[in-house]
């Protein structure tokens, strides 16, 4: 076991990207998808948090561009939660392929 | 000689100001050597299977146990990282607050809870040859990058210097979210009204 570099970290926010999207594609329960959102998101915030570690120590941008990421996920998923129990409420199911009243 | 006096007042009151500055810069990392590689080891472990299993469950309750284990482990990496602040601030808002909620949504979305997705094979294929093979090409770009980066301990952040830069370099951004947040709440609220 070398010392742990920043490869290792951005290694584990590829293979949690890599999760989010197969989650967003494969899912199809609205919530479902959320869950890959978030990983996603939560990817982003760990190479922030590493690039700041080892690239900028003591800088703190990469921290607080995080804390930001955490605001608008948090807002993102109340949003989103809203909009699928009312959608859930109109036609019953949260499966994004029988939600289909928007298409023209 | 009242002037030298304030200054005498004033001088053990910076020097106490700085000893908590110095307290709260505590070297939060681990030192860098078998110890660190030990847990890093074990807490990536961790984190990557959680993820794993948030895409290979095909309950929706257990993808969200999963992520639960996930948003755990990726907090652990923040402490990893020297990022006290933000450790705690994703065990609070992300597995206390955001979990929640999705829970809450799966709960009031779901006739069963143990309805399970029946996905065509050939799209788990297609989607899977998708993610493997942009995660071998990143993993390959990534090892094979050298960074300039910082080795060795390096000093954690302090709560005191994060506030101060929220509120100095990224005031504007600062209230940004708030304005976000609060249209998010009334929005929340509106789309939860009971249907008329």
């Amino acid at each position: 076991m070398g010392s742990i570099g920043l490869s290792h970290y951005l290694v584990v926010a590829a293979v949690f990207f890599c999760s989010g999207l197969f989650t967003m594609i494969t899912k199809r329960n609205a919530i479902g998808i959320l869950l890959g959102v978030e990983l996603v998101l939560n990817s982003a915030n760990i190479n922030l948090v590493a690039f700041d570690r080892y690239l900028g120590p003591g800088r703190l941008d990469g921290q607080i561009t995080a804390l930001f990421v955490i605001v608008v996920a948090a807002a993102e998923a109340a949003l989103a939660v809203g909009i699928c129990v009312n959608v859930y409420k109109n036609l019953s199911t949260v499966d994004v392929d029988q939600a289909t009243t928007l298409q023209g | 000689m009242v002037a030298a006096r304030a200054s005498d007042s004033t001088a053990p009151h910076g020097e106490a100001g700085t000893a908590v500055d110095r307290v709260g810069v505590t070297n939060a990392a681990p030192a860098g050597g078998p110890l660190e590689a030990v847990l890093f080891y074990v807490v990536a472990g961790g984190a990557v299977a959680a993820a794993i299993g948030v895409c290979a469950a095909r309950n929706i309750v257990r993808m969200a146990v999963w992520l639960f284990l996930a948003l755990g482990s990726v907090a652990m990496l923040y402490f990893l990282l020297a990022a006290n602040f933000l450790g705690a601030i994703q065990f609070i808002v992300y597995v206390g607050g955001v979990l929640v909620l999705l829970i809450f949504g799966v709960m009031l979305t779901t006739k069963s809870p143990w309805v399970r997705f029946d996905v065509p094979k050939r799209e788990l294929f297609a989607a899977g040859l998708v993610c493997i093979t942009l995660l071998a090409a990143l993993c390959v770009v990534l090892v094979g990058t050298t960074w300039n980066s910082a080795e060795g301990v390096v000093p954690g952040a302090a709560v005191a210097d994060l506030g101060k830069q929220l509120l100095t370099t990224y005031l504007v951004v600062f209230e940004v979210a708030g304005v976000l947040l609060m249209v998010v709440m009334v929005g929340a609220a509106h789309l939860a009204r009971p249907g008329d």
